[in-house]
Parts: structure tokens; C-alpha cells; sequence
């Protein structure tokens, strides 16, 4: 079998199924036994407006989109002057033969014009809504793509719609598909992707589902959310769970309402979890300093867009991060982790469940735009449960019994206790800080949990030295974590040595990895150092790692360098140089490379 | 109807299928006290309502632990650290969806909000309304003082036209809320108004709340003897009516709509509106089918459902 690598374009109008077209094609391939790796690049508009979709099939596992695509499927003319230029230089040029356009210039500039009566044809056998099949069908027989594969997913897209449109839609696509197949240019064009015989079945899932898939393995059964794009395919993804798998859903008035909700469950014992964007993590912020307060456990996802403000709805960027660190007045421990792919988004979900009960207390996931909608290939057993068992630390439910140090006197407690009449103290200063959880309906252990300072047994209290020791042992908690190894240090890709080294965190964890061996291409040795969690920082692991780079260059999704500034703030390492992307589209593998070869100069060569 | 000739009679009267809550389980008022003493200025409001709050759980048998106060920020919303039952004090205005999340996850214990006229009418206002169509199984004492007295006296969304506070030096130039037609409006489905001086007509009412299917709003008037020197306990107690007692029908919503706008040379207190005919919002949830989230364990998703999952996705 030869390697196919082949990345193609679906242009059109906001409206004519764009999104749909791709996500069925992208099925398609994968159905036929190719990697695949797809972005829907759409405005946040339901018509009007370009809208491009770009699926990259390949025979291997691919981590990212991939520049330039090799073939365009333009459904408006407007599509090719577009994207004419980004193609690949032999790439083809699929359109509607109606379509006003300058064969010539598409051919002066290397590509080859494929004009296809798809409208025409579309029309003979059922209608213009058809186009799309008949687009989609000239694009597989270009590339070779057999013709089975399409009609399985026609049968399957349109089988509600009943027998004459599947009939209507199958009759569009064979036709189409055998005059492109006789055409002289599908002999000219050098791209295949033949059916693979012997692949195994694949999962094809975007971020947003994998991170559900976690939450859910790890016992998440409470969602709290209100929507917003592109965070709200969590919220509809457990609903639509909601029943069989016992998961309370609730789409709230506000994001205020939301986490609000989500900590009243979590502390009534459920594992919950609230997702959001930037702007309704903006509404949160109060709330959360109401969980790190009372050491309530609640896990919340941000998955960035565009800021700042309501900023680019649908698109990318990765600049909530210092935000998120810091959000919320006063001190009180945060975890915050930034999975980097699809793999990671599960486990990540997992983890977070598990460090928000066992630390008491708030957990943010930092996702984005770029990994939540992409959608990707992954083989059955790469979504390992196992690699993250349900911990619940020093929790228990009425009822069970007592936990290590659960009472006094003495019992694991710094000194005897100052015992509320249930002897009970929720808040007991314990040397790592984390204080034995009695989840509410006790009859042993009644107790409250105030948003002002308490003492130990949770009723309010100014008292100076009471103050300071329960600041100590809030904040405590995350030297516990660290020193539990819960916090990883930075993921190496590619050699241990190398001239170039990419700093990455979160969703770019695909694009520079497929960067370097673009960058080894160009003679440059090069590797990537990711991160995932980032607070509380595993700074000996980071320092570690960093005082063997010979050239950093910080790769993020923001304007200000916001990553290269917090590993300044974290480490005082400084980054020599900055690939950043801020217009809301996700950073390439080929613009990395020639980013990082900008920022080192020519003294790598 | 009396509170005891409602206990038992299913649906709607705010008891557990499994019978766990119920009057004569041994329960004394020492049940309910704590060594924590109240910061409230002697003579507020407040002391009435948490007296009444402790004598209705009493009464209705329902025991500290069964119990969680979720309150907001104030001088009342304290009331949670001064009472032996599991509390939540929450941010100022967010106690409603904090006990709403509670609720839903564990229907099976009692949950109870206590705030302020700012915390529920005011800064909390947007949830208010949203729970009152909403319906949850809650019971919610709002601590009216018509006045922001834990920030020391500044006009509250309550606070009659023209009263001069910190912030309105000149009198306050917007009317007031009315939350009982407010309420009405907005699809609650018990509404009523107590009053902090009569600590044991209160109780009685929060009994009825408890009875309650769903969301049942008591707007309990509450003198603030410090920074409210209008609505004093002799102010109240010259306006007040009883609703029962000069034969107004709980169940006519017309009727109640009239009598919501009473407020001024009389001032009715008592039951307003109540129907049982509206499900709490709890009662359909789906995911809520196979019992209460916090009861179940976090590992009931087995390799075949996960599987399941894995395979919608090819
Ligand atoms: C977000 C926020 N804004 C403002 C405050 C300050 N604050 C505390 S209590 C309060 C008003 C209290 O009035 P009310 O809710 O009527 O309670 P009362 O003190 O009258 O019982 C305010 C404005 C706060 N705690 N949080
Ligand atoms: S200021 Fe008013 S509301 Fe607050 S405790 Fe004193 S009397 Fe009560
Ligand atoms: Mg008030």
C-alpha cells in the first residue's frame, strides 16, 4: 500500500451544507479505512458568508490539518477565487460547469479545472439540494474513492428522509461519479485514496465528545451549562445521555446560574461539571472562589474562542489562559489543565474529577475552538478508563464509615479538636491540608460550609490566627498535590537533542508535533516540549526539561505571548522567540515551520 | 386544611415516598441549636425567623441532617451558622441555583434558601424569576427588611418610593417590587407572606412551604431595627391581615392577584396562591430516573455502556 497523505477543501455559502457535506465525507473516509483529521472553518452566522470545510485523509495517524489541500470542491464560484491560491500547485479544481469562471486562470496557475454538471445533474434525478451528493461523488471518483463507500452513507444520511430521496441522491452520485471517472482530467490528477481493505473500525469523534466520554467514565452526572458556542455540543451531547445513563442536564438562565448549580451539586456529593466559553467563564469567576472557599469540589471546562468580548464566535485562540490562573479575587488552589488532542481531552476529564474531589476544590479544563470541533480518527482501546481509576480521597457518603482523622480527638488533626457538638470538623487543619469530607445527611456530621471565613467547624469567624492557619491549609493543598506527583511536567516529542525546541501547551500539541518533521525536512533538528497542566506548575520537571533547550520558540494562539510569559513568571526561563496566531484560525503545521525558522534566523542552518 | 391533615396524603404534601421525614422521631428543639451565637443586632427580625425555622423542622419531624439552609449575603443570610443543620452560605443574589443544583442532585433531602429582599429581588433577581416557572421542590425565605442593612442601610429593590437611605439622601426615586404579583407573574406556585414578629404564625406557614410540591416563596416581613427606622415591628403589626382569616381562597389566582396589591394602610399575611397542580421541576427530570445522582455509584457505567458510547461514534 502507498502512503496517502491528502488533504481537500469543501468551499460553499454559509447554508448550502458545507459542515454537513465534510462530516459525512469525512465519515466516509474513515469508514474506508483512512486516518482523518477535520476542521470546519464557519462563521457564526446560519447563512450568507463563506464557509470552508478541510478533511485530511491519510494512512496513517495524522494530529493535525495539513497545508496545502490538493484538491478544492468549490459549491460557489467566489470558493475558487478564494482558495485558488492556498492549493496545492498540481491540485485540482472541482466546480459546478455553470459556474461563471475563468477556466484559463485556474489553469495558467498549475491546478487543474474540473468543471462538472452537478447542478444539471442534480436536477435530472431529484433536485438542487442533490448538488451536494454530486459533489461529493465527482470529489471520490477524482481521487479514486470507491463509489460503495459514498452510497453506504447516502443510504445512511438520508434513509429518515425516505426511499425515493436515497434513491433520487444514489442515482446523482453514480452518475456524476462515472462521468468524472471518463473525464480527461481525472487522468491527469496524481492524488488517490483507494478504498484500504483490512483497516480496523475507527471512532471518529471531535474534542468536545472525548472530553464527554472522560467526564462521564469518570463519574460525572451532573452538567450544568448555558449555551454557548463552542462549548455547548457538551451540554447537548449529555443530554442527549441524559436517560440511560442517569446524568442530570440542566441548561440554566445564566453561566452565573450554571457553576452555580454545578457547586450546589458537587457539594451535595455529585460529580459536576460546567462548561463554558470565555464570556461565561467571565460570569463565573465570583462562584469560583465560592467552591475554593468552601473546598467544594466542581469541575469547569473553558473552551476558548476568539475574545476579547464576544470576540470571533466559531473560531480559536488560546487566550483565556492567564485569565483562568488568576480568576477570582483572593487566594484560595485551582488546578487548571490544557489537554493538548483527543486522547488527552478524555483522560484530562477524567483526572479532573478525580483531583477536584480529592483536593476539594476547583478544577478548570482550558480547552478550544480548534480541539473541540476538530474531528479525528481514533482506534478502539486508545480511550483508556483504566489509566485513570475514580478516587474520591478523603470523601465519604453518610452512612459509610468514618475516614482516617475523621474525629478527634487527635485523629490525624493538627492538634485536638476545637469539636463543633458533632465532633465533626469539616474543615479540620490537616498537615496536606485536605480536611475529611462527610457529604451532607450525615446524622454524625451536620455542618456548614460558609463563602466568609470560618474555623474548623465551618462557622464564621475574623479571628486573626484562626485566619491565618486556614488560609495555610487551603493553600496547602497544592504543595500536597505537587508533592503527590499529581501534576506532570511537559510532554517530549521528537529527539532528546535538538538545535530548535517548540514550547507548546494545550490544543497545539498536534501542529507543532507535525511540525517538527517538517522542520527536520528543512534540515533542522528540531523537538517540542507540551503542556497540559499547568497549575499548580510542576516547576522542577518544567526547569528540568527547559535547561536543556538550545533555541525556545513558545508556540500559542494568542497575540500577547501569554504561555511564554508564564513560563517566565513560573521558571524565569525566557523564550527566544514567539509563533503566535491570533485571527482565530488554528496555527498549521507548514506555518509553524516557517515561523520557528523566522524566529531562530538562519543559525540553525 | 391544617398542616397534619395534609401529611400522608401523597403527592404534593412534601413527603419522601420512603417516609424517611415525619413528625414524632424523638426530635427536641436541642437538636437544632449550636454553641455559635448570633452577631444580629438585638431585637432584629431575623431572631423571629430562625426561631420559626427551628420550630417548624421540629414540628415537621424533619431532623438536622435531613436539612440543608443554602443562603446568600447579609445580615440574614447568617441565619444557616446559627442553627445545628447542615448550611451553605453562598455569594450574594446566587443561593437560589446553588440549592437548585442541590436539589437536583439529591432530591432526597430537604432544601430550604434563606436571603435577603437584595439577595432575592435585587442582585439574585434573574434566578428568582427563572425558579419561580422553574418550579424545584425549594422553600425560600426571603428576610424582606426593605433594606440593605449588612452594607449599612442603602435603599433595597423593596424599599417604598421616597425613603431616604445612603443612597437616596433625597428619597429613593424608584417604585418598589412588588415580589407577590411578581411571583404570581412569574409562575410560582405557592406564594405567601409572613412576619418576623410573629415567630409562631411563621412556623406554621414554613410547615405549609414544606409541604409544598415545588418552589414555595415566603416573603417574610423583617424589621431591620437599625437602619430601617420606617417599617418598624409597630408598623407591621398595625397593617397586618390575615388572608385566612378574612376568608381569601389559596387556590383562586384572580383573587390572589388582588390581594397582592395590598401593601400600605393594610398588609396581608398568609397564603396567597398555591397549587399542586404543577409538577417540581425534579419530578421530570430524566436523568433523575434512576434515583438521586449522590446515591448512585460513580462507577454504574459499565465496559458495554462505555462501548455503546465508543460505537455511536463510527
Ligand atoms: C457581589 C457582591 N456585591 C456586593 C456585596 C456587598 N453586600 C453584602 S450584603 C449586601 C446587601 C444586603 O442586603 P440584603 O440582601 O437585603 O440582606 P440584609 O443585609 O438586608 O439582610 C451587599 C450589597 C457582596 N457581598 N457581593
Ligand atoms: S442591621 Fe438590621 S438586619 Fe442587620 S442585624 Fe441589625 S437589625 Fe438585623
Ligand atoms: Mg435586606
Amino acid at each position: 500500500m502507498r502512503d496517502q497523505d491528502v488533504s481537500l477543501v469543501i468551499g460553499g455559502d454559509a447554508g448550502q451544507g458545507v459542515e454537513s457535506s465534510g462530516a459525512g465525507f469525512s465519515s466516509a473516509l474513515a469508514r474506508a479505512g483512512y486516518h482523518i483529521f477535520s476542521i470546519a472553518d464557519y462563521r457564526s452566522r446560519i447563512r450568507g458568508g463563506h464557509n470552508f470545510y478541510q478533511i485530511r485523509a491519510a494512512t496513517r495517524p495524522v494530529a493535525s490539518h495539513l497545508d496545502p489541500p490538493a484538491l478544492l470542491l468549490a459549491l460557489t464560484a467566489e470558493s475558487v477565487e478564494l482558495h485558488l491560491e492556498s492549493l496545492a500547485p498540481d491540485a485540482a479544481v472541482l466546480y459546478d460547469s455553470s459556474f461563471r469562471l475563468d477556466a484559463g486562470a485556474v489553469e495558467r496557475s498549475g491546478r487543474l479545472a474540473v468543471p462538472v454538471p452537478m447542478n444539471e445533474i442534480a436536477m435530472r434525478h431529484g433536485s438542487k439540494v442533490m448538488m451536494n451528493t454530486a459533489a461529493l461523488a465527482a470529489a471520490a471518483s477524482l481521487l479514486r474513492f470507491p463509489l460503495q463507500r459514498m452510497e453506504a452513507v447516502i443510504r445512511q444520511n438520508f434513509a429518515r428522509k425516505g426511499e425515493r430521496v436515497v434513491e433520487g441522491n444514489l442515482a446523482v452520485a453514480r452518475e456524476t461519479y462515472e462521468q468524472v471517472r471518463r473525464s480527461p482530467a481525472a487522468a491527469r490528477f496524481r492524488y488517490r485514496l483507494p478504498g484500504l481493505p483490512g483497516q480496523p473500525e475507527r471512532m471518529l469523534l471531535h474534542g468536545n465528545h472525548a472530553f464527554c466520554l472522560g467526564a462521564v467514565a469518570a463519574g460525572c452526572r451532573f452538567v450544568a451549562a448555558y449555551p454557548m458556542t463552542p462549548a455547548t455540543t457538551i451540554l447537548e451531547w449529555m443530554t442527549a445521555h441524559a436517560e440511560p445513563l442517569g446524568i442530570v442536564t440542566k441548561h440554566a438562565e445564566d453561566e452565573l446560574a450554571a457553576i452555580c448549580m454545578a457547586i450546589g451539586a458537587g457539594f451535595a456529593g455529585a460529580r459536576a461539571l460546567c462548561s463554558t466559553s470565555g464570556g461565561g467563564f467571565s460570569l463565573m469567576t465570583e462562584a469560583l472562589g465560592l467552591a475554593g472557599m468552601t473546598e467544594t469540589p466542581v469541575v469547569v471546562v473553558d473552551v476558548q474562542r476568539g475574545g476579547p468580548s464576544t470576540g470571533l464566535p466559531t473560531r480559536t485562540e488560546q487566550a483565556d489562559l492567564l485569565f483562568v490562573l488568576h480568576a477570582s479575587q483572593g487566594d484560595f488552589p485551582r488546578f487548571v489543565l490544557a489537554p493538548g488532542d483527543h486522547v488527552e481531552a478524555f483522560e484530562t476529564a477524567m483526572r479532573a474529577f478525580n483531583l477536584a474531589e480529592k483536593y476539594q476544590t476547583p478544577v478548570v479544563v482550558l480547552s478550544d475552538q480548534f480541539l473541540a470541533s476538530s474531528l479525528r480518527t481514533l482506534d478502539f482501546g486508545r480511550l483508556r478508563r483504566d489509566a485513570v481509576p475514580v478516587e474520591r480521597g478523603k470523601t465519604r457518603r453518610p452512612g459509610e464509615p468514618p475516614l482516617p482523622g475523621e474525629r478527634g480527638p487527635g485523629g490525624g488533626q493538627e492538634d485536638g479538636p476545637a469539636a463543633g457538638r458533632d465532633g465533626y470538623l469539616r474543615f479540620a487543619f490537616t498537615p496536606d491540608g485536605i480536611s475529611p469530607r462527610v457529604l451532607p445527611g450525615d446524622p454524625e456530621a451536620v455542618y456548614g460550609a460558609p463563602s466568609d471565613e470560618h474555623d474548623e467547624a465551618g462557622h464564621i469567624t475574623e479571628e486573626i490566627d484562626n485566619r491565618k492557619r486556614m488560609m495555610e491549609k487551603r493553600m496547602r493543598k497544592l504543595e500536597t498535590a505537587l508533592a503527590a506527583g499529581e501534576m506532570r511536567g511537559p510532554r517530549r516529542v521528537g529527539p532528546a537533542e535538538a538545535e530548535v525546541t517548540l514550547l507548546a501547551w494545550g490544543s497545539m500539541l498536534g501542529p507543532a508535533s507535525e511540525a517538527l518533521v517538517l522542520l527536520e525536512r528543512e534540515g533542522v533538528r528540531a523537538n517540542l516540549l507540551h503542556w497540559c497542566d499547568l497549575w499548580p506548575f510542576a516547576g522542577e520537571a518544567a526547569e528540568r526539561e527547559l535547561r536543556r533547550v538550545r533555541r525556545g520558540v513558545v508556540v500559542e494562539q494568542n497575540y500577547s505571548g501569554q504561555f511564554r510569559r508564564f513560563l517566565r513568571m513560573t521558571t524565569g526561563y525566557e523564550a527566544e522567540g514567539l509563533v503566535r496566531r491570533y485571527d482565530g484560525r488554528p496555527l498549521e503545521p507548514g506555518e509553524i515551520a516557517r515561523g520557528v525558522l523566522k524566529e531562530v534566523g538562519a543559525g540553525v542552518r | 386544611m391544617s398542616v397534619d391533615q395534609r401529611a400522608g396524603a401523597g403527592r404534593g404534601d412534601g413527603r419522601l415516598p420512603d417516609g424517611r421525614h415525619g413528625p414524632g422521631r424523638g426530635l427536641t428543639a436541642r437538636d437544632y441549636m449550636t454553641e455559635q451565637r448570633p452577631t444580629w443586632c438585638p431585637g432584629c427580625g431575623d431572631f423571629g425567623i430562625l426561631a420559626a425555622l427551628r420550630e417548624a423542622l421540629l414540628q415537621e419531624g424533619i431532623a438536622p441532617h435531613e436539612a440543608v439552609v443554602v443562603s446568600g449575603i447579609g445580615c440574614g443570610s447568617k441565619l444557616p451558622d446559627y442553627m445545628r443543620v447542615n448550611g451553605f452560605m453562598t455569594l450574594h443574589g446566587r443561593p437560589l441555583p446553588v440549592a437548585t443544583g442541590f436539589r437536583l442532585a439529591n432530591p432526597a433531602m430537604r432544601v430550604i434558601v434563606v436571603d435577603g429582599d437584595g439577595d432575592a429581588y435585587g442582585i439574585g433577581g434573574n434566578h428568582w424569576l427563572h425558579t419561580c416557572r422553574r418550579n424545584p421542590g425549594l422553600v425560600h425565605l426571603v428576610e424582606n427588611n426593605q433594606i440593605y442593612a449588612l452594607t449599612k442601610g442603602q435603599y433595597s429593590p423593596t424599599t417604598e418610593q421616597g425613603t431616604r437611605t445612603t443612597t437616596s439622601p433625597e428619597g429613593s426615586i424608584e417604585r418598589p417590587v412588588n415580589p407577590i404579583r411578581t411571583a404570581l407573574a412569574a409562575g410560582a406556585t405557592f406564594v405567601a407572606r409572613g412576619f418576623a414578629g410573629e415567630p409562631k404564625e411563621l412556623a406554621r406557614l414554613i410547615r405549609e412551604a414544606l409541604h409544598h410540591r415545588g418552589y414555595a416563596l415566603l416573603d417574610i416581613l423583617q424589621p431591620c431595627i437599625t437602619y430601617n427606622k420606617v417599617n418598624t415591628y409597630d408598623w407591621y403589626a398595625e397593617r397586618i391581615v390575615r388572608l385566612e382569616s378574612e376568608g381569601h381562597d389559596p387556590s383562586d389566582f384572580d383573587a390572589a392577584w388582588a390581594r397582592a396589591g395590598e401593601f400600605g394602610e393594610r398588609i396581608p399575611v398568609g397564603v396567597f396562591y398555591r397549587t399542586e397542580e404543577v409538577p417540581a421541576y425534579e419530578e421530570r427530570v430524566p436523568g433523575l430516573k434512576r434515583g438521586p445522582v449522590v446515591e448512585r455509584p460513580l462507577d454504574d457505567l459499565d465496559e458495554a455502556a462505555f462501548e455503546a458510547l465508543e460505537r455511536e461514534l463510527v
